[in-house]
């Protein structure tokens, strides 16, 4: 690859950054640690779409039944 | 409050749903504004860099990017949880404004978060990799990013207080966005972008100002501490003046669209023309609400009791009574039912458009139509009073406390400073700079209950309360995932303070 190209030294820029980080070895574990939680287990264990899940395919019938049953 | 007894749903749902939002959003809101005030900091300490090619800002700037990392790698993705809690918690409210706010939040994530992302890394990794005038340029595009993230998710918030340029849709269930512009220009989003971001601009100073004052208290980094000093001092007065500014237009936005949050604040149960501000009950500023209001020391400025009741404006202009409104809010709900029914068994065009005038014209009242007793209109008065005032009180104590500092930071006056510099004065000065820094903090949160909790009992303002719009789940899954948030938060925190403390006592490897 040409050394002088944009896309190599890009390529460098995360590459030498990356391998250089101290501190940045820690945040990005805490980061990667926490999208884990965030995503593999809070997002499918605890905050399932919950209209996909009760609408049946209708979203708008189901959210009209529930706003105007509400509203008795 | 607590109320909603005679829905089926169960009932603690909406109050754990709604201290589950709060506690996830409070939480995030303790990452973000460090994070917008340190980008204006380090921004500042890196073209003072630029412009001079001293070695010694150089390393200033590394080090107050350093914080600044430390406390974007804890905050991000601490929103995505919210957005989370309306798809899961707050169905009826995510479907029925889905294409207003999904606009806005898309156009963060892909945008702004994109633009943060990208020359965060030109910022860490690009020193020397880079020319000087554009890793200065990154600096500020990283700062700027996140600035304008935070100009998308207040258009999203801005829209539930005044909900315009969208017109509701009673095929889909949903507001449609009828104009962007209306919704991204919102005169109410423009003065709740400017007031927030200046506010967080405060707390990127009290901690640059606090950082230095650890170090003068225990007498290390002393070019560190007096340069940083002085433009975190400035950069805080300047953000305090401005968060004052942007405050009174933003009271003004309230009092136009939002007078029951405004009377709220206040605890104003009746109104009338040149009321006087309420600094604590017995204690007055005459006539300063309706300055605040209406920029008009004699500006009427309505009650609990008048916006109840009903009232008419000095301009002749009535608003209905909380009565009126649930009569006509019924009124748009049993239109859209049988607009519904009418459209399911085919009935002719007459009979759907009939409803449908109906509806259009009640629909700016269609929240009311789940009210039963006025008074759930209503917000907590207590917490908006005084988180009100915890919020002025202290930025108030912020405009004095920087003109002291950036004052004591050049030496100025002359004839108090002869004998002395502020890097040697007694301890206890430091520990009232260090001391602040959390208080900088309850002034920011306090900001947000006044808008969250003035708000109530609404998710969109008039148009949808809170047990309209929340999921009909089990109060025990939304209690569960709330101590889970409160545990993986608060080990969050304990972790960036950790962290945070570890690398200042370390200091800048100057």
């Amino acid at each position: 690859m040409n050394k002088d190209s944009f896309l190599y030294k890009a390529f460098d820029l995360y590459y030498d950054g990356f391998r250089s980080m101290r501190l940045g070895k820690t945040l990005w574990a805490i980061i990667l640690i926490k999208l884990f939680i965030i995503f593999a287990i809070l997002k499918v264990f605890f905050f399932p779409n919950f209209l996909k899940e009760h609408a049946q395919g209708d979203e708008s019938g189901y959210v009209a039944t529930e706003l105007v049953e509400r509203a008795h | 409050m607590f109320n909603n007894l005679l829905l089926d749903i169960d009932a603690g749902t909406i109050d754990w749903s709604r201290a589950q939002f709060a506690l996830t959003a409070i939480y995030h809101w303790l990452f973000v504004p460090l994070t917008l005030g340190l980008a204006v900091i380090m921004g500042i300490v890196e073209t003072i860099y630029y412009r001079t090619k001293e070695q010694f800002w150089k390393d200033a700037a590394v080090f107050w990017q350093k914080l600044f990392g430390i406390n974007f790698a804890m905050g991000v993705a601490t929103g995505i949880i919210l957005e989370f809690e309306f798809g899961t918690n707050w169905s009826n409210y995510s479907w029925f404004v889905g294409d207003i706010f999904g606009a806005p939040l898309a156009v963060e994530g892909i945008v702004a978060f994109f633009m943060e992302s990208t020359f965060v890394a030109v910022m860490y990794f690009g020193w020397k990799k880079v020319s000087p005038g554009f890793h200065l340029a990154s600096t500020w595009l990283t700062g700027l990013g996140a600035t304008i993230s935070a100009w998308w998710i207040l258009v999203a918030n801005a829209w539930m207080q005044y909900p315009v340029g969208c017109a509701f849709n009673p095929d889909t269930m949903r507001n449609e966005m009828v104009s962007f512009a209306e919704v991204a220009l919102s005169p109410f989003a423009v003065g709740k972008f400017c007031h927030t971001v200046t506010s967080s601009w405060i707390i990127g100073a009290v901690f640059c100002v606090g950082v230095c004052s650890w170090y003068m208290l225990k007498r290390r980094e002393p070019r560190l501490s007096i340069e940083s000093m002085k433009i975190g001092a400035a950069v805080g007065l300047v953000a305090s003046l401005l968060a004052a500014a942007t405050g009174h237009k933003s009271a003004q936005d309230v009092a136009a669209v939002q007078p029951m949050k405004l009377a709220a604040m206040e605890a104003l149960y009746d109104g009338g023309n040149g009321v006087g501000l309420k600094v604590v009950e017995g204690i007055e500023v005459p006539n300063a609400l309706s300055f605040m209001a209406t920029n008009d020391f004699e500006g009427y400025v309505p009650g609990i009791n008048n916006i109840l009741n009903g009232y008419t404006t000095p301009d002749g202009k009535v608003e209905p009574s909380v009565e009126e409104k649930i009569e006509r809010g019924k009124q748009a709900i049993a239109a859209l039912a049988a607009y519904r029914k009418a459209k399911q068994e085919g009935a002719e065009d007459s009979t759907l458009n009939q409803q449908l005038s109906i509806l259009n014209e009640n629909m700016p009242y269609f929240g009311y139509g789940y009210i039963r007793d006025k008074a759930e209109v209503v917000p907590p008065i207590a917490v908006n009073f005084w988180a009100f005032r915890v919020m002025v009180g202290l930025g108030g104590l912020f405009i004095l406390f920087f003109a002291v500092v950036l004052a004591g930071a050049y030496g100025w006056p002359k004839a108090l400073w002869r004998d002395r510099t502020i890097t040697g004065l007694p301890k206890w000065h430091y520990w009232i700079a260090i001391a602040l820094i959390p208080l900088a903090y309850i002034a920011s949160e306090s900001g947000w209950l006044v808008a969250e909790f003035g708000r109530q009992p609404w998710t969109i303002q008039d148009m949808l309360p809170t047990w309209a719009a929340v999921s009909d789940l089990q109060s025990s899954s939304v209690m569960i995932t709330f101590f889970l948030f409160l545990i993986l938060f608060t080990t969050m925190l304990a972790v960036e303070i950790n962290i945070m403390l570890k690398q200042i006592k370390k200091g800048p490897q100057l």
